[in-house]
């Protein structure tokens, strides 16, 4: 777990919030840009937000590897086998497989893939088959690597190609390499399922009502993943002063403080990275990224004062 | 015509509305070829999160019906009622029971 001096393994960061549209892809483009010139090390940029990813839009990546992503279901192999026993219908908490009248019936899109029915199944009437999540894209930036999962349309679980991108993460990440991890918004499975794939949590939070409101949400659903966690306020304002004094109850270190700033939102719709706003934002980006580093040391620290 | 006939209700009666839900209806009104109507509830299947409408089709075919009368019935739950032999009339909601169930023989023998 962690920062371990000497290179052995690298940071593995997600970027989360609770409300949507706070700044989480700009936070994560801005950082995978300047990361390895802040600290000399290599960087791996991971979208996980796969309903929407748009992280490419600001990196540019050039792909050097796509492939489909799949998730096991049952299927009929021949219903004639089945003993019209019912231990499937009764195992599946989904209603993804029945038996009706000595018919096995697979409903592929109920199916969340923990493979139970076939597990009891004991004539073999059911068999492992295969449903597309999505597509998994590799390759790389001028300043880091690039791995992102990409839903399938009309596909209804993004966990499970969450999970898929996060296995193919831990085979193409070099062993020294520091990860960035864009999460999805939220705080239901998705964004769950890519914080815990985390060692360490940036959330990323607006001083508005509604962002202040998610902000706590957020922290009530991350907090018991027990991982280091630390804030960037963008978009600051007039609400920042209770979101501070929130950040500071939680005992939460906040890590940026980025402007309302208009430049700053010109350059985004320009397609252009935070740091490239200004000599200022680019040295909050180096700062953040400096800062982060050490954020599972400072975090064991504090746990031991 | 020696079907059991189930209509979504809302109701135990003839005279009750078609539930134009069918995994999610109250029950259902039966009734057999000799005329005879019974009742049966479909309450337990109402509180279900997912799979109320494999759940229902489960119960009819149980139940021995052959024909089932409703509004709408969800993909899921009429895969499992053509698998399981029970033929489906959809859109009869609007009416009551009793004119749903002369419909369908009305129709049947027209």
């Amino acid at each position: 777990m962690g920062v371990m001096r000497g290179g052995k393994k690298g940071l593995r960061l997600a970027i989360a919030s609770g409300k949507g549209g706070t700044g989480k892809t700009t936070v994560t483009a801005a950082l995978a840009s300047v990361w390895s010139q802040a600290l000399c090390r290599p960087v791996l940029a991971v979208d996980c937000d796969v309903e929407e990813p748009n992280l490419h839009l600001f990196l540019r990546p050039v792909i050097r590897r796509a492939e489909t992503a799949k998730l096991e279901i049952p299927m009929v192999a021949e219903a004639a086998l089945c003993a019209d026993c019912g231990a499937c219908r009764e195992l599946c908490q989904f209603g993804a497989v029945t038996v009706m009248a000595g018919k096995p019936l697979v409903f592929p899109e109920m199916c969340h893939g923990c493979g139970g029915c076939l597990a009891v199944c004991p004539t073999g009437a059911l068999v492992a088959g295969s449903r597309e999540l999505g597509r998994i894209e590799e390759g790389a930036t001028e300043t880091a690597g690039y791995l992102a999962g990409r839903l399938r349309i009309g596909e209804a679980q993004s966990p499970p190609l969450i999970r898929a991108v996060l296995a193919r993460l831990s085979k193409v990440a070099e062993p020294g390499a520091d990860v960035l991890i864009d999460a999805p918004p939220g705080v239901s499975c998705p964004a769950v399922t890519t914080v815990s794939g985390a060692d360490a949590v940036l959330l990323v939070a607006e001083p508005t009502p509604f962002g202040i409101h998610d902000f706590e949400l957020a922290v009530e659903a991350f907090t018991p993943l027990g991982k280091p966690m630390a804030v960037a306020i963008n978009r600051s304002g007039p609400g920042t002063p209770e979101l501070l004094a929130l950040c500071r109850g939680h005992n939460l270190p906040v890590v940026a403080e980025i402007a309302n700033d208009r430049v700053v939102a010109e350059t985004y719709a320009r397609g252009g990275l935070l740091h490239e706003a200004g000599a200022h934002y680019r040295a909050v980006c180096f700062a953040l990224a400096r800062s982060l580093a050490e954020l599972p040391q400072t975090a064991r620290e504090a746990a031991h004062v | 015509m020696n079907a059991i006939i189930a209509v979504s209700s809302e109701g135990p009666t003839l005279a009750d509305a078609v539930d134009p839900r069918f995994g999610r209806a109250a029950g259902f009104v039966l009734v057999d070829p000799a005329g005879n109507v019974s009742y049966l509830d479909n309450g337990s299947s109402q509180a279900m999160a997912h799979g109320a409408g494999l759940e229902t089709a489960r119960r009819l075919a149980d139940a021995g019906v052959s024909v089932v009368l409703s509004g709408v019935v969800g993909p899921k739950a009429a895969a499992a009622l053509k698998a399981a032999g029970l033929t489906a009339v959809e859109g009869l909601d609007g009416r009551t029971v009793g004119e749903a169930v002369a419909a369908y023989r009305a129709g049947q023998t027209g």
